[in-house]
């Protein structure tokens, strides 16, 4: 973990309401694809935690969607330094995926799935995509995929664009050794579910500190208490406990 | 410099700062980052006789300067704690440390202090009788000057390390409470634990806690701690620790001069991990701007 501050280089929206950010700074911290960082916003006590997009040298992208105060003061800022709390959460372990990943992302759940893809690529997987969202409207990141080589499916509940349906309608046809997993938990269950391979599932929780310290994002694992942000948020299949 | 350090219930502690229970975990994430050798001492997560998950989730809500918590007291019991916590917290920690524990009838509480008092990595035994979080226990026992008696003493009984019982605000006359825990022999007193609170989400119309309720802390509640402690400290004979939305340097200070020995700092630590360092660091220079030569003769110092 590491506390810096980052410059704000873009921050544009890709939908009506799901903006991207580009932000300059010290991002050595960042070790894994399904990290996330911690945002301090003025006025607002507790930070807000942002799954990481995309991280070169110098920068890291993220990708998140205006759903309350913190989100909405964010989307307004054209420019700025903002303090940050980087390299937290466990993040996706590339070394399971035998050789053809299939990424399934729902929602604000699919921009970590773009730099594990990227780097499953670049270690020659063959990696299929799947893109789940409700109407065309909201759709991001498709080309994005696609230009990095993936074999990339969208699915919009009301069928205007790609498969009709969810997420769990287009793996059916798509040849896959291994799953990894982001998106609203209705997504993350049934995906659990419907596939016939291991893989990894990325949480989400209300936090407090966003490092471990305060067990505000407890969850019962198969093997044991694990804290969201900390020893997750990423979980393998098998340890995963749905609550009732 | 001026000089930072004070005297504990008989410990001297080379500066009053103390993270708060359940805002630094065991210390590890917090070594991390800095080190936390530098502190006075802190309060480990909270201990009760058998291990707990805590609360559903969501546990955390926001609020204007500051946050509600329903955590639940979530720690792996006792003997979890001194078998593995303690060994690898004393790698990263060389003091004094201070036990926090809870429970839920006067016998748990005696038999988890009992144990932790015979570690020699703890100083103190903060005992909890104000978590808002749990039912049939906790704060049940901190509202009822005869109940908070009865802990203090069957724990005095069983131990021979300093007994500091954490008050919580939540009552009508802190006085009362405070006076009867000395009385039953505590050889503290800390306040002030977090104030019951709600949120509740417009959109789905349902609180944003899953337990309803649950504990408010941070800059919002620091007046009321001010008060507190002043209060308290004011009755009895015995040190206080205060805490409640300590902040900064000047919170610190403020918090002495209303009467507190040493200052817990607990939800700072969540937004900004060196809080406890930095207000560290920043003291000597809050000190020469008020003219404080020596910490300890601010103590009580409000006129």
């Amino acid at each position: 973990m590491k506390q810096s501050i980052f410059t704000i280089e873009t921050n544009r929206p890709l939908t009506d309401n799901v903006y991207l950010m580009k932000l300059c700074g010290d991002v050595s911290e960042i070790t894994a694809p399904g990290q996330f960082i911690n945002i301090k916003l003025d006025g607002l006590y507790l930070r807000r935690p942002i799954s990481v997009c995309d991280c070169d040298k110098d920068s890291v992208t993220i990708i998140y969607k205006v759903v309350g105060k913190g989100t909405e003061q964010m989307s307004n800022m054209a420019s700025g330094e903002l303090d940050i709390l980087t390299g937290l959460g466990n993040g996706y372990d590339l070394s399971k995926s035998g050789d053809r990943p299939l990424l399934v992302g729902g929602g604000v759940g699919v921009p970590p799935l773009y730099m594990l893809a990227k780097e499953l690529i670049a270690q020659g997987k063959k990696v299929s995509v799947v893109l789940g969202f409700n109407t065309k409207d909201e759709v991001f990141y498709k080309e994005e995929f696609e230009k990095l080589g993936a074999e990339v499916y969208v699915t919009t509940v009301d069928g205007s664009m790609g498969i009709k349906g969810f997420v769990t309608d287009a793996i059916g046809e798509i040849d896959y050794s291994y799953v990894y997993t982001c998106g609203p938990e209705p997504m993350l269950k049934a995906l659990y579910r419907s596939i016939k391979t291991s893989g990894q599932f990325s949480f989400e929780e209300r936090m407090g500190c966003g490092f471990g310290a305060c067990m505000g994002c407890s969850c019962k694992t198969v093997t044991g208490y694990k804290r969201i942000c900390k020893d997750g948020p990423v979980l393998e299949k098998e340890e995963i406990l749905w609550e009732l | 410099m001026g000089t930072l350090s004070v005297n504990l219930c008989g410990i001297e502690i080379d500066n009053p700062i103390i993270p708060a229970s359940g805002t630094f975990g065991y210390g590890y994430e917090f070594a991390e980052l800095y080190d936390i050798n530098m502190l006075g001492t802190f309060s480990f997560k909270g201990t009760t006789k058998d291990p707990r998950f805590g609360n559903p989730t969501s546990r955390i809500a926001e609020c204007t300067a500051g946050m509600i918590n329903a955590v639940g007291l979530q720690n792996p019991g006792v003997e979890k704690v001194i078998s593995e916590e303690l060994p690898k917290m004393s790698k990263v920690f060389h003091k004094k440390v201070m036990a926090n524990v809870s429970g839920f009838a006067v016998e748990d509480y005696a038999y988890t202090c009992q144990k932790l008092d015979a570690c020699p990595e703890v100083g103190w035994l903060e005992v909890n009788v104000s978590c808002p979080n749990v039912h049939g226990g906790g704060m049940s026992f901190g509202t009822d000057p005869s109940a908070a008696a009865e802990v203090t003493k069957a724990v005095k009984a069983v131990t021979t390390k300093p007994v500091i019982v954490k008050l919580s605000p939540n009552v009508t006359d802190i006085v009362a409470i405070a006076k009867a825990c000395e009385e039953a022999g505590a050889d503290g007193i800390s306040l002030i634990n977090t104030m019951l609170g709600m949120r509740i989400d417009l959109k789905t119309r349902k609180p944003i806690i899953a337990n309803k309720m649950g504990g408010f802390s941070g800059p919002a509640i620091f007046p009321v701690a001010v008060r507190m402690v002043y209060q308290v400290a004011h009755a009895v004979n015995i040190p206080v620790i205060g805490m409640g939305g300590v902040s900064s340097a000047e919170d610190v200070i403020e918090m002495m001069l209303a009467g507190a020995t040493a200052v817990e700092v607990g939800a700072a630590n969540l937004v900004e991990p060196y809080a406890c360092r930095n207000i560290i660091n920043d003291l000597p220079k809050a000190m020469e701007k008020y003219g404080i030569n020596n910490l300890r003769d601010i103590i009580k110092g409000v006129k």
